[in-house]
């Protein structure tokens, strides 16, 4: 089913926006200039865009074992464009949203991606999370000369032509989180542990450099679970043999939830232990359940609690849109970035053609001042500047930034980490 | 001349049902679909050859295999090593910190290319490979297994928790196998770019011609004396040992020759894709073989294609506007295909077939011919 | 392993040691239902692990209702839950049975897509109904924290509590199957199911009620693996190899066997995990298992199986 976006304004409205907006001498000089552009001069390349839509496509999983993680990221796009919309779209067109289902698998995405490239013509891509269906999509974006706006962080280790990353690089993520547990926590042992798969894997290989080369302190274990794995049994054994100052985690998924629950039924609590993990956001918690994470920290760039007008707005207009149980998680947050970074670089290229935004992406100035995270800034690299918060969970499911470090530049081929 | 008609060809019925497919694979696709569909279908395709092995084993040899997903990989694997490999050269690598090896390795700290990839570097070798390297996996499996009389019941569960065990292995070892993620961006076959339309459409036609052959080899095994053999093993296993006969070993032979034809089907994944990775190698893609295959009707060659093609053109539309309807659809179908139409395609077919013919004379004369045709009932016949 | 202290040591060994009783019990629970349902009537039901989730979101179910209107019940509820759960998946399995599953006891090999079929159904109903998002229900504060009986032992209440769940289920299985006259029936019903209606057994009332305790006791087991681990529609699918690998390995016929075969694949893995960090533990464990199928294919402890 072709889902197009449903506006929160109606049509009359919104165009009176537009209108108003028009009016607007300086700011709006070139969105103005999009409008009287006819549909020829911002696409020279065919994609499906008219005199007033232009059409982009959402591929998330809708169903199978990733569709609990990518609801949230959806839905944010879905938020970030039914807003861009109400403003007037973009160069005076409306965005219209075809969706796609990834289905938690692989070959799908790739099958999707083409789709949504070749046959629906489509502008720009917003979707994909975990790594495996970035990778399997990739090669596809690339051949097709698309545009995809990949919203979680990730392990870095890529920089396509063909991609804007909206989530943080691995040692983006990892190294100021580290620091800061090495300054405030006074750690030196740290036990590792993730799912097994190339992110965690990554993550670990990053932090065990970081900890033995920069900050002086050992990893006395590192451990690797399948995914979808529920029993911690012995490596909560082994980790009280070693007895590490900081549980460093990048466990996912279902193996999370068994994963706290066990440590917090092992006795092993906040009061005793410090633990860090790079894998838990408010959308996590939810099956985790907040008793059993109170205490322990996350590292992320973004949480829902975040203090400042932007993320009140973007709480309050997502609670609006999607109800008032909605929880926003990191990648939530990146997500809804995605449309905006999308409208900006196509604003300032004054078209749609890929080679043109991504020509603009790649100055390495579009910026987001209206952020919920904050400030951010697109690099050169296709990744963006941002800040890392270290989040303390309460019982209620929510972080309180104890931490907020200085914006980190990306840098997705870190050298002497690898 | 007869000996080809009657045993490879499959007599009247057998040829105007070739026939029919192959107009259908060869000539209507490619005329009727944009390049984008007609890789789909080339796709699809793929399968089919999982759901022909699973036609042969499961519907003539009483054979299900639950792991068929394993020779599929294999086969996939072997392929996409060799382009992972071509991909891979120093040139094309250079931001690595060990240019010339797969990017993967080099992510999991590699810094040589371990052993058994060097072989695959050579395309004679892995096509060699893609048929040796399943067909032998399937002779350990299967000689250790039929020789000790495991059947029915439990060869599935256990070929189910070998895919199991494959799956965990190739997701664990990601450092030489890629993990999760699978082995991803091939480009080239020495030099060929298979991503470009025209080298899909002239893999699709490969791919056909292959599925093709695949259908009149196991044609020809099952017209054959040991095809009968096969058929009476299933039906009364006792017997036919009591009568001499080594079971174990047409046993042995046909999980072999699937394995094999499953493979080919992978590497014909991997070529047309330009990826391969262990979500193909699991149990939930060989229940859906065996679905196929049951929705063809488990005893028709070429009903399993048309099975094939049916569920995943259903899977795409149906995800394409009800991702949530589609899994009740395809749940629904699983039970309905084994509680009312146990013989599938072909089974609807052969019984409501002259129905239609009465209805519909004219087009019946052409297709009253062609339909599936279910090789119990000829083999009922010539005996 | 150097500077550790005997205590240390021993209390390491202890835990070690519960952690793979807790791994067994956790296998037998999930095993129990599926002995019955496969090893007693010979249904491969692909969709177990979809009636554990039932059980599982019916404790969910009961917990959020029980949170709204009756929050001074929450130290009880569980108990309530563990006996809906059982309810709610032995009606649906009754059902099951009655709607298709009685008409495929001859075709073994088809009830195992049929009940795939059923298990895809589920899990998009599980979906449809509780969303896509894994759920954990509000537990009683006694099923949190662990008991510790010297200083440096931690022993996880869930654990015991698992622990004591499966021996009661185990023991109630055991006597209603081989103790009971109703057992009896089921048995001869299994053995020889003409002679069994020739000798005045209600043959298809046997079989409705033991496929409907099968799926009750998975629900029973996915009730108790919310202490343990979340829920969501697609839980079940995790599970399912694992347990018909314990039905298969113990030999299908004999519930002995059902027991000494989780408790060998709970050792071996957790001893394993102990010692070899990554994901290699669970492949050792199945290789093994599958190494000794193919030289004593019918199980551990078989007895004669017909086929």
């Amino acid at each position: 089913m072709r889902k197009t976006s449903s506006s929160l304004l109606p049509n009359t409205i919104r165009r009176r926006i537009a209108k108003g907006l028009m009016a607007l001498p300086a700011a709006i000089l070139l969105s103005s200039i999009g409008m009287s552009a006819s549909a020829a001069d911002v696409n020279t390349t065919g994609l499906a865009v008219t005199d007033d839509t232009v059409t982009v496509g959402i591929l998330h999983s809708l169903t199978g074992t990733m569709a609990i993680s990518e609801t949230g990221a959806q839905e944010a796009e879905k938020l970030a464009i039914s807003q861009i919309n109400a403003m007037g779209g973009i160069l005076g067109r409306q965005i219209k949203i075809i969706q796609e289902d990834g289905a938690s698998d692989w070959p799908t995405f790739a099958e999707k991606g083409r789709k949504l490239l070749v046959q629906d013509k489509v502008a720009a891509v917003f979707g994909a999370y975990t790594s495996a269906s970035r990778k399997a999509v990739l090669p596809v974006f690339e051949k097709e000369n698309g545009l995809l706006y990949y919203p979680t962080f990730y392990e870095g280790l890529e920089q396509s032509k063909n991609v804007i990353y909206a989530g943080q690089e691995a040692t983006q993520q990892i190294l100021s989180g580290l620091d800061w547990a090495a300054k405030e926590k006074e750690a030196k042992t740290f036990y590792l542990i993730g799912s097994d798969y190339l992110w965690p894997r990554t993550a670990m290989k990053i932090a065990r450099k970081h900890i033995e080369n920069e900050l002086g302190g050992t990893v006395v274990g590192e451990d690797y679970k399948p995914l979808g794995n529920t029993q911690f049994g012995s490596v909560i054994n082994k980790i009280r043999l070693k007895k590490p100052d900081v549980i460093y985690a990048a466990v996912v998924g279902g193996s999370n939830v068994a994963w706290f629950k066990q440590l917090k039924a092992a006795g092993i609590t906040s009061k005793k232990q410090t633990l860090m993990t790079i894998s838990v956001t408010e959308d996590d918690v939810l099956g985790i359940g907040g008793e059993n994470l109170e205490g322990f920290y996350s590292v992320m760039k973004y949480f829902q609690s975040q203090d400042n007008p932007n993320n009140k707005a973007f709480v309050t207009a997502f609670k609006e849109m999607w109800g008032e149980d909605s929880v926003i998680g990191d990648g939530t947050q990146a997500a809804y970035l995605g449309p905006w970074l999308w409208k900006a670089a196509v604003e300032r290229a004054g078209s749609f053609d890929i080679d043109k935004v991504v020509a603009e992406s790649e100055k390495g100035d579009i910026e987001l001042t209206t952020a919920p995270e904050g400030y951010v800034k697109l690099h050169q690299n296709h990744h963006l500047w941002s800040k890392t918060r270290v989040g303390e969970w309460g019982k209620d499911g929510q972080a309180t930034v104890v931490y907020t470090s200085e914006l980190i530049e990306p840098n997705p081929f870190p050298a002497g980490y690898q | 001349m007869s000996f080809v008609y009657d045993k490879i060809m499959g007599g009247k019925k057998g040829l105007t049902g070739l026939i029919i497919l192959a107009t259908l694979i060869l000539i209507i696709f490619p005329l009727l679909l944009d390049s984008f569909r007609l890789n789909l279908v080339g796709k699809y395709l793929t399968y089919a050859f999982a759901a022909v092995s699973l036609v042969l084993l499961w519907g003539h040899g009483g054979i299900l295999s639950l792991g068929q997903g394993i020779f599929f990989g294999l086969g996939g694997y072997a392929m996409a090593m060799f382009l992972k490999l071509e991909a891979s050269s120093p040139e094309n690598t250079t931001i690595q910190s060990t240019p010339g090896i797969p990017d993967f390795m080099d992510w999991n700290q590699l810094t040589e290319l371990p052993w058994f990839w060097e072989p695959f570097s050579s395309l004679t070798f892995t096509v060699l490979a893609v048929l040796i390297i399943p067909a032998a996996f399937a002779y350990i499996i299967g000689s250790a297994m039929f020789k000790r009389r495991v059947g029915g019941v439990y060869f599935a569960i256990i070929t189910q928790v070998i895919a199991v065990i494959l799956t965990v292995l190739i997701v664990g070892q990601q450092g030489v196998t890629g993990g999760i993620n699978g082995i991803t961006d091939l480009r080239t076959l020495h030099g060929w770019d298979i991503t470009s339309d025209s080298a899909k459409t002239i893999l699709y036609f490969i791919n056909c011609g292959l599925l093709l052959t695949v259908i009149l080899a196991s044609r020809f095994i099952l017209t054959s004396k040991f095809g009968r053999i096969l058929l009476a093993v299933r039906d009364k296993e006792d017997r036919v040992r009591f009568s001499g006969y080594d079971v174990a070993n047409f046993k042995i032979f046909i999980f072999c020759f699937a394995a094999m034809i499953s493979a080919i089907g992978g590497a014909m994944f991997t070529l047309q894709v330009g990826f391969m990775s262990p979500s193909f190698v699991g149990i939930v893609p060989s229940i859906e073989m065996v679905i196929f295959a049951a929705v063809g009707g488990r005893m028709s060659l070429i009903g399993a294609v048309y099975g094939t093609l049916l569920i995943n053109f259903g899977k795409t539309a149906f995800s394409e506007s009800f991702p949530e309807m589609w899994l009740f659809l395809v749940g629904g179908l699983f039970i309905a295909v084994v509680m009312l139409f146990p013989n599938g395609l072909a089974g609807l077919w052969n019984d409501h077939g002259h129905h239609i013919t009465k209805k519909f004379a004219f087009i019946a004369k052409i297709f009253s011919k062609s339909a599936p045709q279910i090789f119990e009932k000829k083999v009922e016949d010539a005996r | 392993m150097d500077a550790y202290t005997s205590s240390e040591l021993i209390s390491i060994f202890a835990m070690q040691g519960f952690s793979g009783i807790s791994l067994f019990s956790v296998l037998l629970l999930m095993a129990l239902g599926l002995a019955i349902i496969f090893g007693q009537m010979g249904v491969i039901n692909m969709a177990h692990g979809e009636f554990m989730t039932v059980g599982a979101y019916t404790t969910y179910f009961m917990a959020t209702l029980t949170e709204t209107y009756l929050p001074s019940f929450m130290p009880y509820y569980f108990v309530f839950a563990i006996i809906m759960a059982f309810i709610v998946a032995g009606i649906l399995g009754y059902l099951v049975e009655f709607a298709f599953i009685r008409h495929l006891y001859k075709r073994p090999l088809d009830t195992l897509l049929a009940t795939w079929g059923l298990s895809l159904i589920m899990q998009q109903s599980f979906r449809s109904l509780f969303g896509a998002r894994e759920v954990s229900p509000t537990l009683p504060e006694w099923l949190l924290g662990s008991y510790q009986p010297t200083e440096t032992i931690y022993i996880p209440i869930n654990g015991m509590f698992v622990l004591g769940l499966t021996t009661v289920i185990t023991i109630g299985t055991y006597y209603l199957m081989f103790k009971s006259r109703w057992g009896l029936r089921v048995r001869a019903t299994t053995q020889n199911r003409a002679m069994s209606g020739a000798v005045g057994i209600n043959t298809k009332k046997v079989d409705r009620y033991t496929f409907a305790l099968g799926c009750g006791i998975a629900g029973i087991a996915g009730a108790a693996f919310t202490t343990i681990a979340s829920t969501g529609p697609t839980t079940g699918t995790l599970y399912i190899v694992d347990t018909f690998m314990v039905v298969v390995f113990g030999g299908a016929m004999s519930l002995f066997g059902t027991i000494a075969s989780a408790f060998s694949i709970a050792q071996t893995q957790s001893i394993l995990e102990f010692f070899i960090s990554g994901s290699m533990a669970k492949v050792y464990t199945l290789f093994a298992l599958v190494l000794i199928l193919m030289f004593k294919p019918e199980g551990l402890f078989a007895s004669k199986v017909r086929r």
